[in-house]
């Protein structure tokens, strides 16, 4: 009777959760965790004469060599194979059991194929449609991104343990790299998606009668959502990425989590020490400085969120920075689409941006950057672009790995010169490992991230808000980042404190289910009889029927008996034994000792002898051979062989007692 | 009893000023506040003055929903909320929100600014007006306050076009505004879930009408236009600025393209591109081919069609001119009719419905001269074509609604009265236990409720009662269950007895009997427990009679004992005793023994 979660994921910002709640099996996100591709080496779109002479790696003692599949760089080693990611755990539960996958954002369905495709899966997927639009767009990307550099060989040996144990730096403390998959294809996603049922935020889905489930407004980016899983009597919210920071999408939706039995927490800022206020700041002064020094600059970014921030905030800024005549380029196979997609979901946006749609107009001002020839995007660095392409310029491209995407071919281009600069914005990677296979470096890099999504100040706040009554989040959340170990404002410190999960944890939530709602149909309320018991509370005895469908539960009338055929009703009147187990009701009360005697005395019954006891009375009906004893929590009728007396004592004893 | 009450102010067997009151469950609603355009005096409006006839309708309404920005469901919008007086809460969906205030405002003009009425509501007002409405998203269930929830389906009628389900308790109303089963080409079909409403509100515009395929009447429209142009004619397409205009448009579109046609299309009025736009930026309202394919080609963005000047009307030569408004009423549409009107190889293709008392109306019951202001005629010469296209659902479309909806009840509404007695008729045939309504203006139709209690049940008892019934239950068998529902403040809660009596702090009273039957029977005292058992077995069927080794015989939890009388050992003497929770049992088992066993 209670719920219970589990946690195939691992990373806190990419979370895949399992909740067993009412026999319905929730995964809550299907993140998929893409650091792994930092061990790899980059993906080169036109050959690249250093990745290639770099040399391959032999063990100190020269007894290893893995010269072909691990190259050195920098005195770090990467694997020189196609980057794979590391998906959900698989092993910890029966995807098929899955009933459905709720989705908070479109960062978080990234592993959704895995889950999906070649497990059994046969549930339903349930996301707003802006996450499954733009979601569609980053898979897209991806699966672009790794097939259009077709790489024949595929590294294995490494992941040997006794190899692995051998290697250097951080490859060696790599965990579970056997569970690494290559990225999946475009006939999957394509498979994976059309199992996406839409929905809107407040709209409430009904999950085989059992649970009610709704996504809310959260607030980070298009379409992002919180989810609340219900029944009538248990809340459980889970809170993932969510932001409070006023940036395009519609405020996140603090009101409809208050009153909740457990709240999950996941997705909070991997930067809380950053304001992205001053991120952004930095960011436009950075790239400025090194326009003006007639350097390029490159934005390692995804092909949706932030970047629509970045293109209002630089809207803003280029003309008083006198930035008017730089080009400004996106480069991504989806980066059309982004931007078409962006202007159409005014439904989804904050206010300021909706009521621009009223005008109407395009709710994003990269709308006008893009008619007046100041952004420009294309698919790829190959074709259109090479003919335009003028520097000093602005590059947005992917990934932010910068292991694949048209990001590899400038960091190759532009790496060599101190004019040029790379502005991480994208909080996913560490900037450092991100940079590992291209030193040494020239270029300049700036550590700008952005995060809108709560920082622990947020948290407090929006936690005294609503006020859970048990909160539950990863691990990390409660204590403070090791690298900042005196830093107990960088973590979550509750009354009570929240119950920590980890990946592969299975969790029991704290509470029992009690009640369940169930109809009484009208004609079998209206036969009911209330009787008042004490001031302000009535009881009535309730027989029925119970129907149970689709988890619907129902109460009808009892059938009414069916009547005996005439013919034979005086025959077997007697040896017709009663309905079976149809039990009297229960009684509660006392049967006072003279105002029984009144009735007994009113009923024709007057030769009563009473007795006192230790407990209460006997009276002996001398005429009628019959005792009765009255006690305060019982009565005994010893009437043996006049029934119609026995029946009549039973009734008058009746009228002093309550029925329950 | 509790009921629902519909009360149409508008709308009640007529097309036009669309109105509909709207009573359940203590909360009162009001369904469109639309015009009627074949009136120009008081009857342009809904009679406000039913609800109250002095002051302010915000204490007797608790909200106001616009289904779509047609000026026959919101034309009387800002007259209502600003002049007549409401301050609570306008729900529309956002492109219904986005556009009405435009039609709302090319209204007023017309009214006020070409015919000089005054006393009508202003622009201020439009914009009061407005600030008052709140966005409606589709499946989102908005509570509009602790108890009544309202919740937008996809209609397909007109871009934003929605339909409304208004739920307060276990009773719901759904009323369709106007809608369209079949996709057309920019827009997809109404779809409703099985939501089991107490009442199905729906309009009826084209109660009698089975609609051939949209392909042929397509071909038709195209056909006609192009036979025209071809001889040099004018093709004048009256039409409201959205909605059908955008569809004929992307119709003509595509053929001009594919037949290589030079003659000119023109869109009337500056709302043309507004308008286009408008779609652009909705277009997840739009049909699915149009959203998938929007990023590579929009397919609002014209080539072919260009906007309209006055001074083009007298220009020679053919060309297709879309105009508004659709009903030939006033505006530009009908300054192009009067010029075209004379000459018989031009055409007016209307593609929509027209309400009495318009000049497309006339035209389309056969005049061939028409009265017009100042004492002149209009001599009609050019070819008049009737094509619908507006997107309303034909009777096909309504049965099919209802399939999905499943309501109990059907009210007919924005339709013409014989009409609706034909559909009436034919609903009520085809799905037998639905009754349908058809009421006038201000007639009040009372449609009683039946709602089912909810009760919170222990999960115990619950338990207990899905353990007993296994996990399919016999359906010729129901087990009764029992329990004692406990009343508390506004608390309804279901309990096993014994736990009814521990939360209220009540002792149990044990009631027993106790029972001697005396039996003339020679054998020894256990063979006539076993004749006891033997009997009680074979009379009892279906119960559990056992014969325990302690010497007594158990049926179900009522134990009985054999002794022999101390004077008589022929004589035995059977004793049970029972608890008045088997009385039924117990009474029936002393009663059959005291008349002995079988031989």
């Amino acid at each position: 009777s209670s719920a219970e979660g589990n946690t195939p994921g691992c990373h806190p910002t990419l979370p895949c959760n399992v909740l067993k709640f009412k026999s319905t099996t929730i995964m809550l996100d299907c993140g998929l965790d893409t650091t792994s591709v930092l061990h790899f080496l980059p993906l080169p779109l036109v050959h690249s004469p250093r990745l290639s002479k770099l040399p391959g790696w032999i063990s100190k003692d020269g007894a290893v060599s893995l010269e072909k599949e691990l190259k050195e760089c920098a005195g770090r080693v990467f694997v020189d194979s196609l980057p794979e990611f590391c998906p959900p755990e698989r092993e910890l539960l029966d995807l098929s059991t899955i009933d459905v996958i709720l989705i908070s954002n479109y960062h978080c369905m990234m592993a959704l194929p895995y889950i999906t495709e070649h497990t059994g899966f046969t549930g339903t997927v349930y996301a707003t449609e802006p996450t499954l639009q733009i979601g569609r767009l980053l898979m897209e990307e991806l699966v672009n991104f790794m097939e259009r550099v077709p790489k024949a060989q595929s590294a294995t040996c490494w992941k040997n343990k006794e190899i692995q144990r051998l290697l250097p730096g951080p490859v060696k403390e790599a965990v579970e790299v056997w569970t690494w998959r290559r990225c999946y294809s475009m006939q999957e996603v394509n498979s994976a998606l059309s199992k996406v049922q839409l929905v809107g935020y407040s709209q409430k889905v009904e999950l085989f009668g059992a649970v009610q489930v709704t996504p809310l407004s959260s607030g980070y980016s298009l379409g992002s959502s919180n989810w609340i899983i219900q029944s009538h009597y248990e809340k459980v919210s889970y809170v993932s990425g969510s932001s409070l920071l006023t940036t395009h999408p519609q405020p996140m939706d603090q009101s409809s989590l208050k009153n909740s039995d457990v709240l999950i927490l996941t997705g909070l800022t991997q930067i809380p020490t950053a304001n992205p206020d001053g991120m952004l700041g930095e960011f436009c002064s950075n790239l400025a400085m090194t326009i003006r020094a007639g350097g390029n600059v490159l934005v390692p970014c995804y092909s949706s969120g932030v970047i629509y921030d970045l293109l209002e905030c630089l809207y803003q800024f280029i003309d008083s920075a006198n930035l008017g005549s730089t080009p400004f380029y996106f480069i991504s196979p989806v980066a059309n689409s982004s931007l078409e997609f962006s202007q159409i979901f005014a439904e989804w946006l904050c206010q300021n941006k909706q009521s621009k749609v009223y005008l109407p107009e395009p709710p994003f001002p990269h709308a006008e950057l893009i008619q007046t020839n100041k952004l420009k995007h294309y698919p790829g660095i190959h074709g259109d672009f090479s003919n335009e392409f003028r520097q000093p310029c602005v590059v947005f491209t992917g990934h932010p790995s910068l292991r694949f995407g048209d990001v590899v071919h400038f960091m190759e281009l532009w790496g060599k010169s101190s004019l040029n600069t790379v502005i991480f914005t994208e909080p996913d990677f560490s900037y450092l490992d991100a940079l590992a296979p291209y030193q040494p470096l020239a270029m300049k890099c700036v550590y700008c991230p952005i995060d809108t999504r709560l920082n622990f100040h947020q948290v407090a706040k929006l936690l005294k808000e609503v006020q859970p009554l048990h909160v539950v989040c990863p691990e990390q959340y409660t204590q403070p980042p090791p690298t900042q170990s005196h830093r107990s404002d960088l973590m979550l410190e509750l009354q009570p404190p929240p119950m920590p999960y980890r990946r592969c944890s299975v969790l029991g939530l704290p509470f029992r289910r009690r009640y369940e709602r169930i109809q009484l149909l009208p004609e079998l309320a209206k036969s009911l009889v209330p009787s008042e018991i004490k001031p302000g509370i009535s009881v009535a005895t309730v027989s029925a029927v119970l129907h149970t469908k689709d988890n619907k539960h129902v109460l009808q009338p009892p059938p009414k008996p069916a009547p005996v055929p005439p013919s034979k009703k005086r025959k077997r009147v007697v040896e017709e034994p009663p309905e079976l187990v149809t039990p009297k009701p229960l009684l509660s009360g006392a049967v006072p000792l003279e105002p029984f005697l009144a009735l007994l005395h009113k009923h024709g019954i007057t030769e009563v002898k009473v007795e006192d006891t230790p407990d209460g009375h006997i009276l002996h009906l001398q005429a009628e051979d019959t005792l009765i004893q009255l006690e305060e929590d019982g009565t005994h009728i010893v009437c043996d062989s006049n029934e119609p007396l026995r029946a009549t004592l039973r009734d008058l004893v009746l009228r002093f007692l309550q029925k329950l | 009893m509790p009921e629902i009450k519909v009360t149409p102010l508008g709308a009640g067997q007529d097309v036009g000023r669309s109105c509909i009151l709207v009573s359940i469950g203590g909360k009162n609603i009001m369904l469109d506040c639309g015009m009627h355009m074949g009136y120009n005096d008081d009857r342009r409006f809904p009679d406000f003055s039913y609800i109250t006839q002095n002051g302010r309708l915000t204490e007797f309404l608790d909200c106001v929903i616009i289904s779509h920005f047609h000026l026959d469901h919101c034309g009387a919008l800002p007259y209502m909320s600003e002049m007549v007086g409401y301050d609570g809460p306008i729900y529309m969906t956002h492109p219904t929100k986005a556009i009405c205030p435009i039609l709302l405002e090319d209204f007023r003009k017309i009214t006020v600014d070409k015919k000089g009425e005054t006393n009508f509501f202003t622009s201020q007002m439009i914009k009061d007006c407005m600030k008052k409405v709140v966005p409606l998203n589709l499946h989102q269930t908005v509570q509009v306050d602790d108890e009544l929830e309202i919740k937008a389906y996809y209609a397909g009628h007109v871009l934003g076009a929605a339909m409304v389900q208004i739920k307060v308790g276990s009773e719901s109303v759904v009323y369709t505004g106007d809608y369209n089963m079949t996709p057309d080409r920019h827009l997809g079909a109404a779809w409703i879930d099985k939501c089991r409403p107490d009442i199905l509100i729906s309009e009826s515009t084209y109660a009698t009408t089975i609609r051939d395929s949209k392909r042929c009447r397509e071909r038709d429209f195209l056909k006609k236009v192009h036979e025209t142009v071809e001889r040099g004619g004018k093709v004048l397409i009256p039409v409201f600025a959205l909605g059908r205009a955008q569809e004929l448009c992307i119709l003509l579109e595509t053929f001009w393209e594919r037949m290589n046609l030079k003659a000119p299309i023109y869109f009337s009025t500056g709302l043309t591109e507004k308008a286009n736009h408008y779609y652009k930026l909705f277009i997840t309202w739009t049909n699915q081919k149009i959203r998938k394919t929007f990023v590579q080609r929009n397919m609002f963005e014209f080539k072919h069609i260009k906007a309209f000047d006055r001074s083009y009307a007298d220009n020679p030569g053919p060309m297709v001119v879309f105009a508004t408004p659709g009903m030939l009423h006033a505006g530009q549409s009908l300054q192009i009719f009067k010029k075209w009107a004379g000459n018989e190889k031009n055409m007016v293709i209307m593609p929509g419905y027209c309400v009495q008392g318009t000049v497309g109306h006339k035209l389309l019951s056969g005049q061939k001269k028409l009265e017009m202001e100042g004492r002149t005629t209009l001599e009609v010469k050019l070819q008049v074509e009737y094509m619908s296209f507006s997107a309303h659902a034909d009777a096909k479309g309504i049965m099919q609604l209802i399939r999905m909806a499943e309501p109990r009840n059907v009210m007919l509404v924005h339709g013409e009265a014989k009409k609706m007695e034909f559909l009436k008729d034919k609903i009520e045939q085809e799905f037998t236990g639905i009754s349908c309504f058809m009421p006038a203006n201000g007639e009040t139709t009372t449609i009683p409720t039946n709602p089912s209690v909810p009760v919170d049940i222990s999960l115990n008892l619950l338990k207990r009662e899905a353990a007993f019934g296994g996990p399919l239950p016999d359906p010729k068998k129901p087990r009764t269950m029992h329990g004692t529902l406990i009343m508390k403040d506004s608390s309804l809660r279901l309990v096993s007895p014994e736990q009814a009596l521990k939360e209220l702090d009540l002792n149990e009273h044990q009631l027993r009997f106790t029972c001697r039957v005396q039996l003339q029977d020679p054998y020894s005292d256990t063979d006539t427990l076993s004749r006891v058992y033997n009997h009680l077995k074979s009379v009892l069927k279906g119960y559990t009679v056992q014969h325990l080794p302690d010497g007594t015989v158990m049926v179900e939890s009522i134990v009985l004992k054999v002794s022999s009388s101390a004077e008589d050992p022929n004589t035995k003497v059977v004793l049970l005793s029972w608890s008045y929770q088997d009385e039924d049992l117990g009474s029936f088992l002393s009663s059959l023994l005291r008349k002995g066993l079988p031989p």
